[in-house]
């Protein structure tokens, strides 16, 4: 999958719901094979540009090209044979089984005389394996626990066989414990797989911690970008998210660890 | 659950994937369509046997029989079998595509709108036949495109599509109610009489063109119907996998009015069948949404089924529509207080 990463560029983007402007005039270029975080405080934009990034939005002017082709103009399922989104807490149909959601990812593969190609089946075994989900495949989606159910979704995602795969703040509603699973999840399919991933990350710190190319946001506008060790400075944060802080390694990967200072702690030294 | 079973060639490459306890449903359910549509043309003023019924559909035998069935009793049992068959299938779609078992074209205003259209047409007198046949289905597609165009608002969702379809249904029912009131005694008995959902008297004039509606619109739900699967996990997973959301969405929902437009036009808004036949063909299938030709065919099972039963408990025999309601509406309560007890009542 390595050799034939595509790239994934946003040129000029504007997008507004209605007369309310939320994106313009963005320019991006995500870095193949690489986990790219986006962050910034509610309502910046970050879901907003994901999902415009998916073609699940419409921009008003500009465009998103994967590898050079106008997402919004290419047949959406060709898009959806390279480019995968897990939107924000998706429900499955009451009843729904583990291995009968993650088929459904296959949707963009097939075709009326061929509804279950041994690739099919062999990608879905795959995307059972590397979530973990195999020995609860024949278990219904509803009565999974949290922590399972956001990995029965993301095993339809990667069963879909994407090379760039983006993800909709996949840890929301996640105990801790949950959210390094996942987390480490996506780090594995991107080091093993050589995806190109795309998520929205509310938590700053573990944004550090597994992107590579971090994408800071404020107001529709793209703050700062690259590198976490390099993006994230106590300027920056206060910028972007109006909060004073300190930044320092994190004692246990080395990225950058960022400690609010709020009215009833202002710190110690 | 029912596991899926795959037939798979290597050259040329084709792999069909089939559900073996939905199939075996779908069996079961022709089948017994088949016989009620037999057993339900044994019934009437001349008693008959299923060897005279089958004799006379095939003209050998009593010229006399022959009539009977072929003239009287055909008619009102085709009418049945297809009005069944469209209801079911459009049931079976718009609870997919709203994901919501609620929403079935009954609950919508699909219905509503058509009754009211045809309603009127007999209060102002048009007149009964071609004229309430497309007067139906002018009613139940307009009301479908008005919901449709009402729920919109960037894309349509399955909430908005249900909430607003309420609200359509409720108006175009008391639109029906004061047309009713301001109709003369006999024009507005004729109006109940269908209003119920009724197959007496039902002519090949009502046949031909539920028909020609089932033998276009059908297919074309069958072949929207693979979009089906992913539209089930909602619009955003949907169009992320490739699905083209709103032209099969708004496709669905026209095959789908149409074939209730065409069947309440020639059989009047039989209560619950597009409510309850999808639902209870899910059940027996074991999945997490209605099969589309198994719904159907419970469709016809059940609106078959039911003017049998309305034929057999009175003498004159009661609207089909009455029985399926009385069938329905448990079935309706059932499912509320399950839905309400696993958390997705709403």
């Amino acid at each position: 999958m390595t050799s034939d990463t595509p790239s994934l560029r946003v040129q000029g983007l504007r997008v507004a719901y209605d007369d309310r402007i939320v994106i313009d005039g963005l320019d991006l270029n995500i870095p193949p094979g690489q986990i790219t975080a986006v962050v910034g405080p509610n309502a910046c934009g970050k879901s907003t540009l994901l999902r415009t990034v998916a073609r699940l939005l419409t921009p008003q002017s500009g465009g998103v090209f994967l590898d050079g082709q106008s997402i919004h103009q290419l047949p959406t399922r060709q898009v959806a044979q390279r480019l995968g989104i897990l939107p924000q807490s998706p429900i499955a149909p009451e009843g729904m089984t583990v291995s009968d959601l993650v088929s459904r990812g296959r949707a963009p593969h097939q075709t009326w005389w061929r509804q279950w190609s041994t690739s099919d089946e062999g990608a879905v075994r795959n995307a059972l394996a590397a979530t973990e989900m195999t020995d609860l495949a024949d278990r219904r989606v509803d009565e999974l626990s949290g922590g399972q159910r956001q990995r029965a979704w993301i095993a339809m995602a990667v069963a879909q066989g994407t090379p760039v795969l983006l993800l909709d703040e996949p840890t929301t509603y996640l105990d801790l414990a949950h959210q390094i699973d996942v987390l480490d999840l996506v780090v594995d399919l991107n080091r093993d797989e050589g995806r190109t991933v795309v998520m929205v990350l509310h938590d700053l710190p573990q944004a550090c911690r597994y992107a590579d190319h971090l994408i800071a946001m404020k107001a529709g506008r793209i703050v700062a970008s690259g590198r976490p060790s390099e993006v994230i400075t106590e300027e920056l944060v206060d910028t972007v998210f109006g909060v004073r802080c300190r930044v320092s390694p994190d004692p246990v990967s080395g990225t950058p660890m960022v400690i609010p200072i709020s009215r009833h702690h202002q710190g110690v030294s | 659950m029912s596991l899926p079973v795959t037939i798979r060639l290597a050259r040329p490459a084709v792999s069909v994937r089939v559900r073996p306890r939905v199939a075996l449903v779908g069996l079961v359910l022709l089948v017994l369509a088949f016989l009620l549509l037999c057993l339900g043309m044994t019934i009437g003023e001349v008693p008959m046997g299923l060897s005279d019924v089958l004799s006379g559909l095939f003209g050998v035998g009593d010229t006399g029989n022959g009539y009977i069935v072929q003239e009287l009793r055909l008619p009102r049992a085709l009418t049945g079998l297809l009005a069944g068959l469209a209801f079911g299938a459009s049931g079976a779609v718009f609870q997919t595509i709203t994901r919501n078992p609620l929403a079935s074209p009954d609950m919508i205003g699909i219905n509503a709108g058509a009754a009211t259209a045809v309603v009127a047409g007999l209060a102002f007198g048009f007149g009964d036949g071609l004229g309430s046949t497309s007067l139906g289905l002018l009613g139940g597609l307009a009301s479908g495109l008005i919901v449709y165009v009402l729920a919109w608002r960037r894309g349509t969702s399955g909430y908005r599509i249900l909430l607003v379809g309420i609200g359509i249904s409720a108006m175009c029912t008391s639109l029906t109610d004061y047309l009713l009131s301001k109709a003369q005694i006999t024009e507005a008995q004729a109006s109940m009489g269908w209003l119920v959902g009724n197959l007496a008297n039902r002519g090949w004039d009502n046949v031909v063109p539920l028909f020609a509606a089932f033998v276009v619109l059908f297919p074309l739900v069958l072949g929207l119907s693979r979009w089906m699967s992913t539209l089930q996990l909602g619009d955003e997973v949907a169009a992320g996998l490739g699905t083209p959301v709103q032209p099969v969405r708004l496709g669905l929902l026209l095959a789908g009015a149409g074939l209730v437009a065409f069947a309440t036009a020639s059989a009047g808004p039989i209560a619950f069948v597009a409510l309850t036949a999808p639902q209870i063909a899910q059940r027996l299938a074991r999945l997490s949404s209605p099969p589309v030709v198994a719904s159907a065919l419970g469709g016809a099972v059940l609106v078959l089924g039911s003017d049998i039963v309305a034929r057999v408990i009175t003498p004159t025999g009661l609207p089909v529509g009455i029985v399926t309601g009385a069938l329905g509406a448990p079935v309706l309560l059932w499912l509320l207080v399950r839905a309400n007890r696993s958390g997705s009542g709403g």
